[in-house]
């Protein structure tokens, strides 16, 4: 393990693209966040560590990390490795202790909270683990929550949810609540939502962890097809088969990324 | 924010129990406060009733020399014109005086017979064509006066009850004539007083208090006063308030406007002064509202324990909730409507509160009111503050519990189980 080298090496992953000379502004506008030409997710240098000063842990060291557009990248790792805490900065859920993270151009260290929870809304759709349905609301409801925050109309919310759901396979399941559905359906519900504000970045947190062999495939099929019809999908997960439905793969140990190379050489 | 509304009534439907409980506090609170201020309304309306006549608001001005009424049967006052009907758009003019009528009166008048019987002890009003309208009187049997008595001092009169019982008997009066200073008056009608301005009557003293006209009373049209009385004698005024708690202002008023216009000698001590039936009233209203207030205070302090209950259970669903609002915050809620949706539920679980506790409150009052032999007065301004107070307990006790969740790290609140 000790002869791994961090991740500021070139990266020559499957699907692997120039992104050292990527250089944003560090203050993109939020204007540009659809902007066709910048990756999606842009880390540079992050680090993160919990807790002040003599006592601070560290979590992560310095991250770069990039996910271009219609890039389908999973990120794997042991549990502790730093991968919940990447995935939190990647969602915008937590900031960096220090570093850069241009998401879509926007630096997301400049935002207040209203525009986190903006871009969280518009940019970024999550799939949990544990699908985090609201159990009093039915799979309609479940859905349209995220166009609720982001000022969608209401009758158009209830046709999109309706459409969102029937994409993923659940147009006749829409009034149920989530103790009637299956575990794999409440994970399309939780994908319907992430999809219903077509975010630009689909961020997904070990999403076959609670489900069966055969409902974590069909989830799989369903993220392949949602990868062919364009979205950028960033998927964390601790199992290789899971993993190996990306087009990239990176890994993380103690708080640093590596290639699939770089973990690959070290095995052989 | 009618989302919001929806998602909060699922929440207290969700936990009927809890929120039944919860609301419970701010139920006893407005219930109670509710049934104390109708049920000092209520006493204050009986006090009102007993002393002054439910609905006949009337306000007499008289003039008083030394502190008696004045006597005018054998000597004229200087310097007290006799008013005419000119006077009675002034006064209307006076806030809440509706109507107005100028009258006579002579009380044990000695020359009134019918045949042999004397009616010593009766009254002999002369009366303007305003005057049963304002008094609340209407004829029972018989006629009123009509103009042509008004202007062709017909000597005509009107009796009251009393006074038919007392001269006639068990007769017919109308037709009869009655003889006052000598003159002869055709009795022409029977007044009664209209069934909405009959006083209640519930101790020996109010009975006294209106029965006082032992003798009865006879009225004749103003203009024919001077054929009987002397002519230029000054008039008493009545008027008709608009409400009982306008009876005290527009008797100020109108001894004012009267006073003002009396040229009497310095010392002379005469002057104009209206009954003061209602500030008799509110002195006792008064006394029977200060020793309420307290009750009040003591409703309040229930209210406050409500809210601390309301404040409570709000933290407590916080802390139940805190996976949904990390989720709510990944999808993209901002602090502020998060903190919005607690706060509703908040103010939603003390308004529903606050209903149903105006509406227990409403029942308590008919229950007091049944017990204590009370009139029921619910005052829609006490509904509208209780709502309103109640609405306010949801606010400020619900703004902690509502901060707490806003400032809740999403990720924290994520991998809370």
């Amino acid at each position: 393990m000790e002869l791994l080298t961090p991740s500021s090496a070139p990266r020559h992953g499957r699907h692997a693209r120039v992104m050292e000379e990527v250089t944003q502004p560090v203050t993109a506008p939020a204007s540009q966040a659809s902007s066709d030409n910048c990756p999606v997710v842009s880390l540079r240098g992050i680090n993160k560590s919990y807790g002040e000063g003599a006592l601070a842990v560290p979590i992560l060291h310095d991250i770069d990390l990039q996910v271009e557009q219609g890039e389908y990248l999973a990120i794997m790792g042991p549990s502790g490795s730093g991968k919940s805490t990447l995935m939190n900065i990647v969602g915008c859920l937590d900031v960096a202790t220090s570093g850069t993270y241009l998401l879509s151009g926007t630096d997301v260290s400049q935002l207040d909270d209203e525009g986190l929870s903006r871009l969280r809304n518009r940019t970024i759709g999550f799939v949990f683990q544990n699908f985090n349905l609201l159990p009093r609301e039915t799979a309609q409801e479940n859905v349209a929550l995220p166009m609720l925050y982001g000022g969608v109309p209401r009758s158009e919310r209830i046709d999109r949810a309706r459409e969102a759901l029937e994409h993923v396979g659940l147009g006749d399941r829409v009034d149920f609540l989530p103790t009637q559905l299956s575990g794999g359906q409440k994970q399309r519900v939780a994908i319907a939502r992430a999809m219903v504000m077509k975010p630009s970045l689909l961020l997904a947190d070990e999403p076959t962890g609670a489900l069966d062999t055969a409902s974590g495939e069909q989830i799989m099929e369903l993220f392949q097809e949602l990868s062919d019809s364009g979205a950028t999908i960033v998927m964390i997960t601790h199992e290789r088969s899971i993993a190996d439905h990306a087009h990239r793969l990176v890994f993380i140990r103690d708080g640093r990324l590596y290639t699939s190379e770089e973990v690959e050489g070290v095995a052989e | 924010m009618l989302e919001n509304i929806r998602i909060s009534l699922r929440g207290i439907w969700s936990h009927k129990m809890r929120s039944f409980l919860t609301m419970l506090g701010i139920i006893i609170g407005i219930a109670a406060i509710i049934a104390i201020v109708s049920t000092i309304m209520g006493t204050n309306e009986q006090i009102k009733s007993n002393l002054i006549g439910q609905g006949n608001n009337t306000v007499e001005a008289t003039l008083m020399q030394d502190g008696w009424e004045a006597d005018f049967s054998n000597q004229s006052i200087a310097g007290v014109p006799v008013f005419d009907q000119s006077i009675i758009d002034e006064i209307l003019e006076i806030d809440g005086a509706e109507k107005a009528s100028l009258y006579h009166t002579r009380t044990w008048v000695d020359s009134l017979y019918y045949l042999n019987t004397s009616l010593s002890g009766a009254t002999v009003l002369g009366i303007d064509e305003n005057y049963l309208d304002c008094a609340g009187l209407s004829v029972s049997r018989g006629r009123g006066f009509s103009l042509r008595d008004h202007v062709s001092n017909a000597k005509v009169a009107l009796i009251d009850q009393t006074a038919c019982d007392s001269a006639f008997g068990g007769q017919d009066p109308l037709g009869k004539t009655l003889e006052i200073n000598r003159e002869p008056f055709t009795v022409v009608g029977v007044v009664t007083m209209r069934s909405a301005f009959e006083p209640t009557i519930n101790s020996m003293e109010d009975y006294e208090l209106y029965t006082q006209d032992s003798g009865g009373k006879v009225y004749i049209p103003d203009k024919s006063w001077p054929i009987v009385f002397r002519y230029d004698e000054p008039v008493s005024v009545m008027v008709r308030a608009a409400s009982t708690d306008d009876m005290a202002p527009v008797g100020r008023e109108l001894a004012n406007l009267l006073n003002g216009k009396l040229s009497v000698k310095e010392g002379a001590k005469v002057s104009y002064q209206s009954s003061n039936l209602a500030e008799e009233a509110a002195q006792l209203q008064q006394l029977a509202s200060s020793t309420n207030a307290m009750l009040i205070g003591i409703a309040s302090i229930s209210l406050l324990v409500g809210g601390i209950g309301v404040m409570n259970i709000m933290l407590v669903s916080v802390t139940e909730r805190t996976r949904e609002i990390g989720l709510k915050k990944a999808l993209g809620a901002p602090r502020r409507t998060i903190m919005l949706q607690f706060l509703t539920e908040a103010i939603l679980l003390s308004l529903m509160g606050g209903v149903v506790g105006v509406v227990v409150g409403i029942v308590l009052s008919h229950v007091i009111a049944a017990v204590a032999g009370v009139p029921v007065m619910i005052s829609g301004l006490a509904i509208l503050v209780a709502v309103g107070f109640s609405m306010a307990v949801g606010i400020i006790f619900g703004l902690v519990p509502s901060l707490k969740a806003s400032e809740l790290n999403p990720i924290d609140a994520l991998r809370y189980e």
